[in-house]
């Protein structure tokens, strides 16, 4: 390609073009309007204008995890680049690889507070990955092959690039590719061999093993590996709440989530186990509960592409950093060779396990105060929408329903934020799914709460035709707060009312939200017309749709392990703890 | 918990010590010392820093900057094998009656004065932290007004050098 000369912006542009960019979401302002100039000439970059930054940040966020491509968003200096900081923490927790293009005032004015300045690579130096300051137009290529390498391979993450206003009007030579050197960054995905078969001799050895499935599998693709490895070992399988979909729900060996919201057979696998195939999962103190009294009598093989997350919580008997997927190619392979077409015996476990199985189902009961059930709710819009269909889920009671009684067959299916704790995410995040899958049903299936963090969003959807469909599950408070406060704080509700509700003075009403932002607005009150809407909202394509499902407030996430406490202590409903084994006194 | 002196080569990069500081800050582990400066390779530096932690928090540092884009690698030093030093500049009381006591320490601990007025002294000197301390203790009698020191600096004995497998 013969060299051409551009300006920075123009150089922006070429850059994202030739690095496959087919989507961002921003909003534009001063130190970035140079770019916004060529931005609006490109014929292969769809750039799609929210309502606020953070929107764009989840929005390429939920681009990347119903995809598996990189995240684009962008933003201009100052308020733009903080408005930003939320979903780069996000991205950064869940490993999401996301492209982060912030303006910067003029390099000559860099430190004199400048009008609109701030120092948003220190500002996002502990939740990127890594962080770039483009002071000059020649950099920019680069730079910007070294940020998107950075961001989607090994553990993926979030990349922020600064680029100053001088830069992008400067002139520059552009040469396609650039040299990317990064003497500093070498990802291991490749396993060692010795420690492939470390893990397979633990793995034949086991009585009790349980593969516990981290966001890792998700990220690396490394589904169809696990499916053959569960097949080969007959083990059970958990998956976390950031690992639903990793392994289909169907499966008979899938137990189903751990942690403290997770079923009484997943919590109590991972206790009770006596080795943790733990592949591209990070021992969250969500899944473990106390650290101390977690899994007590396991040996631990953790596979993780990251080596600082090996060791970190707990001890790792083999450790194996590399790629999830390379390293279950070559664990299958070495275990098939080994086991000769036997399989570990394992038939007591399974016992003991389908026993807690048939004992401990998922389930729930009707709310007191005659409203419709959540989970009801929830679980009738996974089973109308079917397994192709996309969640995006916002935080709290909603988010742990959604995980736990939406049946999950396929990776990336499933997006939340599952780290960081995002209210706010669901919303702009559907809309990314949507726009990276538009073939998809993609549902934000969100609180009354989150829901109001982030749905101007809205507008974004019905202006650039992306029929999102959305579920407010409306229990009219911050409901997961509440139920802590009803659990932990003697029933005493403080600012958890949001007056949502249909017994309320409704600020707002949601109905007349959404159709003031063009959306159809439906409200759902019985259980016998939750159907009907759901139907209603797939067969409405014209524009987004919003169901305003009026649920009962005092309904609670069970099972349940108390914050701090041993995964021991699980509640399968209030004060109610499961009898692990028949004659157990507990 | 224990002393740990930690080499780093670094890209010399904008922020970078912000980067490597920010990490030890907002996982908790303490800086006891740190020592920055070029290399014989241009654009390449060295950190020398020496942590206070037990076994696996070490090894979760360590981790934690070999993730760090712009750290080439991470190595421990033993002392065993290492030369390590620190530099000192003190500013001493003086007089007439305790100007010869000074200068006799002065010259037991193999250091430097390099500048003189009537009430005072400034001493340079280089050596292990052990020494310099027992040399702190011996001034102190007389009054430090002032002390400037260096972090420690540490490089492997032998002829290897911790560039050469990195550029290669």
């Amino acid at each position: 390609m013969a060299n051409e000369t551009l300006t920075g912006a123009q150089a922006i542009v070429r850059s994202l073009e030739l690095l496959g960019v087919t989507d961002i979401f921003g909003l534009p302002g001063g130190a970035i309007l140079p770019t916004y100039d060529p931005l609006m000439d490109s014929t292969k970059i769809r750039h799609i204008l929210v309502r606020h930054e953070q929107g764009a940040g989840h929005a390429a966020e939920g681009y990347a995890s119903a995809s598996g491509k990189l995240g684009v968003c962008i933003a201009t200096s100052g308020p733009g680049a903080t408005n930003l900081v939320t979903a780069i923490a996000d991205a950064h927790m869940d490993s999401v690889p996301l492209l982060a293009i912030t303006g910067q005032v003029n390099s000559t004015s860099i430190g004199t507070d400048a009008f609109q300045e701030a120092d948003i690579v220190g500002i996002t130096m502990p939740i990127t990955k890594h962080s770039f300051l483009v002071t000059k137009a020649q950099d920019i290529p680069g730079v910007l092959a070294a940020a998107v390498l950075i961001a989607t391979t090994g553990r993926p993450g979030p990349v922020l690039v600064d680029i100053a206003k001088d830069a992008q009007v400067g002139k520059m030579e552009f040469i396609w590719p650039p040299k990317v050197d990064l003497p500093g960054y070498k990802p291991v995905t490749k396993p060692h061999g010795k420690q492939v078969q470390a893990a397979a001799q633990l793995i034949k050895e086991a009585k009790r093993p349980v593969l516990y499935v981290g966001g890792g599998v998700i990220r690396a693709g490394a589904s169809k590996e696990l499916l053959e490895l569960s097949k080969i070992i007959g083990a059970p399988v958990v998956t976390t709440l950031m690992a639903r979909g990793a392994f289909p729900d169907s499966n008979e060996q899938n137990l189903g989530m751990p942690g403290m919201h997770g079923t009484v057979p997943a919590v109590t696998a991972l206790q009770k186990s006596d080795l943790l195939i733990t592949l591209g999962a990070r021992f969250d103190d969500r899944v473990t509960g106390q650290v101390k009294t977690f899994a007590v009598g396991a040996k631990v093989i953790h596979v993780d592409i990251d080596p600082a997350e090996i060791g970190k919580i707990r001890f790792a008997d083999v450790p194996i950093v590399g790629d999830v997927r390379e390293v279950l190619t070559e664990l299958n392979a070495e275990l098939i060779s080994e086991l000769k077409g036997t399989k570990p015996d394992i038939a007591e476990w399974w016992t003991f396990l389908n026993d807690l199985r048939t004992r401990y189902p998922l389930g729930y009961t009707q709310p007191d105060d005659g409203k419709m059930s959540p989970q009801y709710v929830i679980s009738r819009i996974g089973e109308i929408s079917g397994p192709e269909a996309v969640f995006a889920a916002g935080v709290g009671q909603h988010q742990m329903w959604s995980a736990q009684f939406i049946k999950y067959e396929r990776p990336n299916s499933w997006l939340n934020s599952g780290g960081a704790g995002t209210m706010g995410y669901s919303i702009p995040a559907a809309m990314g799914a949507k726009v990276a899958e538009p073939e998809r049903l993609v549902w934000a299936i969100d609180g009354d709460g989150c829901f109001q963090m982030t749905n101007q969003e809205l507008a974004t959807c019905t202006i650039n035709n992306i029929p999102i469909k959305v579920a407010i599950i409306n229990n009219s408070s911050l409901g997961m707060v509440r139920q802590w406060q009803t659990l932990f704080y003697n029933s005493r509700y403080s600012n958890t009312d949001l007056n949502t509700g249909t017994d309320t003075i409704m600020v707002p009403d949601f109905v007349k939200l959404a159709e003031a932002y063009g959306c159809l607005g439906i409200r759902v009150e019985k259980e016998e017309d939750v159907d009907a809407a759901i139907k209603l909202a797939i067969e409405t394509n014209d524009r987004p749709v919003v169901i305003d499902f009026i649920v009962g407030r005092d309904a609670m996430v069970w099972p349940m392990v108390p914050a701090g406490l041993s995964n021991d202590a699980v509640q399968f409903a209030r004060d109610t703890r499961p009898v692990w084994e028949e004659g157990e006194e507990e | 918990m224990s002393h740990h002196v930690l080499s780093l080569l670094v890209e010399d990069r904008p922020g970078l010590l912000t980067r490597v500081a920010g990490l030890f800050a907002r996982r908790g582990f303490n800086i006891e010392s740190l020592a920055v400066g070029t290399t014989e390779v241009e654009g390449l530096s060295r950190i020398t820093v020496v942590v206070s932690v037990d076994g696996l928090p070490l090894e979760q540092v360590t981790k934690q900057l070999n993730k760090l884009i712009n750290v080439i690698k991470v190595v421990e030093l033993e002392p065993e094998t290492t030369v390590q030093r620190d530099h000192m500049l003190i500013k001493v009381r003086t007089d007439a009656s305790s100007r010869s006591q000074v200068l006799e320490a002065v010259t037991l601990f193999r250091a430097r004065v390099i500048d003189v007025v009537s009430d005072s002294l400034i001493i340079e000197v280089t050596g292990e932290t052990a020494k310099l301390q027992a040399f702190l203790k011996v001034l102190e009698p007389f009054g430090i007004k002032e002390l400037v020191q260096s972090g420690v600096l540490a490089i492997g004995r032998g002829s290897k050098s911790i560039t050469e497998k990195v550029l290669k």
